[in-house]
């Protein structure tokens, strides 16, 4: 155990001492944060949205004012007419979102318990469109609950729909985005550097020699990556929340629980860079290649997975990041209750495994 | 049984053989030299023997233990300092050495009759980063930090290389002090002179040893006589010798040449006569004993 | 005879810390001068300074006719530098390796390819043309990236620990390319940890907590402090040194 502590001790001196470390530690969250986020809260803020009521009910203007008493949305006029009327302010870029009341609404949802809202907005910016309707459903979901808290809750199928309109950027993603990424980084990156820059220097080959196990060593690389990560989620989180006002809708602990597989998860695939790299360089490269890229541009954080080609949604399964941002959109943002996001954890967890598990097959007793 | 025996060692790197069959046994508290160029093959055969790679063919044992089934047994007793020094050069020499301590489940303050005596001289610096250590301070360091944990087989490879001639006289004094307290010392180096410091020593060229034996008796074997020349201009003297068929081979040497010479035909008058019509002046000639280097030099051409 | 390396009063200061102590000494045309001294005692930083790397705090070092401090580039492109460390690209083959040094150096196109063939021919190297330079040894390396150094043909040629780890025969012959060099007019300046090289220095300096303590000839040196050999004279003065730090 003391072998150990003098171990994780000896780690984070290396990171303390390197001044490039800390400041890629330290400032990098902050921004990406404020890089990613911060344009977008002004946006999101005031988002114009439209209504195009045909029910004309209680329940469907009741929604109307809740939405419009919320400070995302803003409410532009006395509502559509018709479809086309709908189109074409849409086309005008004068709403960034639409809700279609079918008729006879709230009979429908009082008789047979369904009921159905169309929600269009705008599909050239996907995440951005995918945030609002996120946002107007779980607002329409609140006022649901509040006026009918019954066991049996009202089901209301948002039917969405995106239309044209390039008018619009931004989205909260960025939340789930940054989160996804700076772990990557941190966590894959510096890990699987850190541990090549003993090989490197040819520390390794003593440690090797030494009776230390290389389960410890491994551990004790790991150990400061994996801290300072969850420092930095709870930055991200701090910033994000108090700071952008990003509502953090989910319960705290699943929310924490699924970021700790996460960063499980990096420093797992850190770890396996680390024992087929050589050199810092193709570790760097590796990390940015291989983990960086895909964890931007195939999880969904930035390019919605649903209009890539199929080889790149195939290959996105096998991106850690791609699992996190779902589970994080759905807990974080829509606030969803943990059972959904179950399938999103089980892939991690059981990604957890097959890395570790080839890491520590891979990871060398000896040098070649 | 020997601390260290090795059988027939062979290992190659794709199609390059960098160990082509080496066997040789060290006893018991002896400073065994491996001498030899770079690229020899020094260091793969300092990671066979430490556990670290293993060979192609051959066995080792390292006091009893074998290299690839017992190699956790090996790391216990072991003491590696690999070629290039092997510290955190962003740690202090405080923090090196306690670190490596921890390591082996010991302390400095434990173990620190084993290293006081190299340890103090860096002691005073303490605080200071490794990196901002001189080649001699680093290589006290290393040593300090690979004898922390009372090893009985010390493994260095290369330890002097870089190193200025005062540090590694200082260092050979430090290897022969341990030597007296019973440890058991493979070291490597390229520098010729430094052989007459072992107890015996390996020459190795490209993968193979030339001679085993303690150095004394490998210049006593050797079979050519070496003679030194001197002259006013020597380094057209070095060109006019190697000219002379009565000389087998001629370098320079310091502030002298070494020839060997072709013993029928060699004849100091008639060599001396010769150098003299081709413009020497102050021509000194004579028969000398062979250093290691020149020994090397004339086993590696075979 | 032409001087091609003048110091004057030369003192290099990191912060406090004074690493080169107000040294003066004058290097001729053509000369081998061995620039001998224990880790850490200024002399990669003196180095640093006469190939234009370094400004000197105060002092003043003209090498190849130019004044270090103002016209670095000058002499730049006067120097040749080969260094135990790095010497030539591993991945590039022979011919590529003398190309790319030549063109960094200015050497016209056509004068490059008969140069490259008659530094083969001289080397003995002509079938190691498309070889890797990865692919010889340490040896042949270093004989190559001498002969890369001087390609251009430089007033000086800085040459820092060139024989480390170099087999006996090998550095033997080394040292014979450096003659010629010499010969040609080649200034060459040379750090061992070798004494025996120091030996087949002209003239040898020894330093020693920053400062010189020693110049002059091997021959003069070793009487001045009535030693047998090179090494001695060394380990005389360089025991000397207070100073651990590099």
């Amino acid at each position: 155990m003391k072998q150990l502590l003098s171990f994780i001790h000896k780690e984070f001196l290396h990171i303390f001492r390197d001044t490039w470390t800390m400041m890629i530690i330290i400032a990098l969250p902050i921004v990406m944060m404020i890089l990613f986020g911060y344009a977008v809260t002004t946006e999101i803020k005031n988002t114009n949205f439209g209504v195009l009521d045909y029910s004309k009910d209680d329940l469907s203007k009741g929604i109307v004012n809740k939405l419009k008493s919320s400070e995302y949305f803003i409410y532009e006029n006395d509502g559509y007419n018709n479809y086309q009327e709908a189109e074409e302010s849409f086309k005008n870029g004068d709403v960034g979102i639409i809700l279609v009341f079918e008729e006879n609404f709230y009979e429908n949802l009082t008789h047979t318990g369904k009921a159905n809202i169309q929600i269009l907005a705008d599909g050239s910016d996907p995440n951005t469109a995918r945030t609002l309707v996120t946002y107007a459903s779980s607002i329409i979901n609140i006022y649901l609950q509040e006026k009918n808290p019954s066991p049996t809750p009202y089901q209301i199928t948002p039917e969405i729909k995106f239309l044209y309109n390039p008018q619009l950027k931004g989205s909260y993603n960025s939340v789930p985005g940054v989160i996804g990424m700076i772990i990557m980084l941190i966590c894959a990156m510096m890990t699987a550097v850190s541990i090549t820059r003993e090989k490197e220097r040819g520390t390794m080959e003593v440690l090797l020699v030494s009776p230390i196990k290389p389960i410890y060593i491994i551990i004790a690389k790991l150990t400061p990556y994996f801290v300072i990560s969850v420092i930095n989620v709870i930055i991200i989180f701090i910033i994000s929340h108090f700071i952008m006002g990003v509502p953090i809708a989910g319960n705290m602990f699943w929310i924490t629980i699924l970021c700790i597989l996460y960063i499980i998860v990096s420093l797992a695939l850190g770890l396996l860079i680390s024992t087929i790299a050589h050199t810092q360089v193709i570790a760097l490269l590796i990390s940015g290649m291989v983990m960086m890229l895909p964890a931007v541009y195939l999880s969904g954080m930035m390019f919605p997975i649903e209009n890539m080609p199929w080889i790149l949604q195939f290959i996105s399964n096998i991106i850690p990041a791609r699992w996190f941002v779902a589970a994080i959109r759905k807990i974080m943002i829509m606030g969803v209750e943990v059972r959904y996001i179950v399938n999103e954890m089980v892939i991690l967890v059981t990604m957890i495994i097959v890395l570790v598990a080839i890491s520590l097959k891979k990871f060398k007793q000896r040098l070649e | 049984m020997n601390p260290i025996i090795a059988k027939d060692i062979k290992r190659s790197y794709g199609k390059v053989e960098a160990l082509k069959g080496i066997s040789f046994e060290v006893s018991k508290g002896e400073i065994f030299g491996i001498i030899g160029p770079d690229g020899a093959g020094k260091t793969t055969l300092f990671r066979i023997l430490s556990t670290l790679l293993l060979a192609d063919s051959g066995e080792a044992k390292i006091d009893g233990f074998d290299v690839i089934k017992d190699y956790k047994a090996i790391r216990q007793i072991v003491g590696y300092m690999p070629g290039r020094f092997s510290l955190y050069q962003d740690l202090s020499v405080e923090e090196n050495i306690n670190f490596f301590a921890k390591l082996f489940n010991t302390s400095l303050k434990e173990n620190y009759y084993l290293v006081e005596e190299i340890y103090r001289h860096i002691e005073p610096f303490k605080k200071r980063r490794a990196g901002a250590l001189s080649g001699g301070m680093k290589q006290k360091l290393a040593l300090s930090c690979a004898l922390i944990h009372k090893p009985s087989v010390l493994f260095l490879d290369e330890p002097t290389t870089g190193v200025d001639p005062v540090s590694r006289k200082e260092f050979w004094h430090m290897l022969k002090m341990l030597k007296a307290q019973g440890i058991t010392i493979l070291v490597s180096t390229p520098y010729m002179d430094e052989a007459s410091l072992c107890n015996r020593v390996a020459l190795i060229q490209e993968g193979s040893f030339l001679d085993i034996d303690t150095p004394e008796n490998i210049v006593n074997k050797f079979d050519q006589e070496i003679w030194s020349a001197n002259s006013n201009n020597m380094p057209k003297l070095l060109i006019d010798l190697r000219n002379l068929k009565e000389i087998k081979s001629a370098f320079a040497f310091g502030d002298t040449n070494h020839i060997t010479i072709d013993k029928e035909t060699f004849n100091k008058e008639i060599i001396e006569e010769k150098l003299k019509s081709l413009g020497h002046k102050d021509i000194i000639l004579k028969g000398i004993k062979p250093t290691i280097e020149d020994c090397f030099m004339e086993l590696a051409k075979k | 005879m032409e001087t091609v390396i003048k110091v004057e009063n030369l003192i290099k200061r990191f912060g406090n810390f004074t690493a080169v102590d107000n040294i003066s000494f004058e290097v001729k045309k053509g000369e081998i001068f061995g620039f001998l001294g224990a880790n850490g005692a200024g002399k990669t930083t003196v180095m640093r300074m006469l190939c234009g790397l370094s400004k000197p705090s105060s002092g003043k070092a003209i090498v190849a006719g130019f004044d270090v401090d103002k016209d670095a580039e000058e002499i730049k492109k006067r120097i040749g530098y080969m260094s135990q460390k790095f010497s030539l690209y591993e991945d590039l083959k022979v011919w590529e390796n003398i190309k790319l040094f030549a063109g960094i150096y200015g050497v016209k196109k056509t004068d490059i390819k008969a140069k490259t063939d008659e530094l083969l021919r001289e080397l003995g190297f002509e079938s190691e043309r498309e070889t890797y330079v990865k692919a010889l040894p340490l040896g042949w390396k270093q004989k190559l990236a001498f002969s890369v150094a001087i390609f251009h043909e430089p007033k000086v040629v800085f040459l820092d620990e060139p024989t480390g780890g170099v087999d006996p025969a090998t550095r033997r012959t080394f040292w014979e390319l450096i003659y010629k060099a010499a010969e040609k007019g080649i200034t060459c300046f040379v750090t061992t940890h070798y004494m025996d090289e120091a030996e087949y220095c002209d003239r040898v300096s020894i330093m020693v907590d920053g400062r010189i303590d020693a110049l002059d000839t091997p021959k003069r040196l070793k009487e001045i402090y009535s030693a047998k050999n090179m090494d001695e004279v060394f380990q005389h003065l360089a025991k000397k040194a207070e100073r651990q730090a590099d």
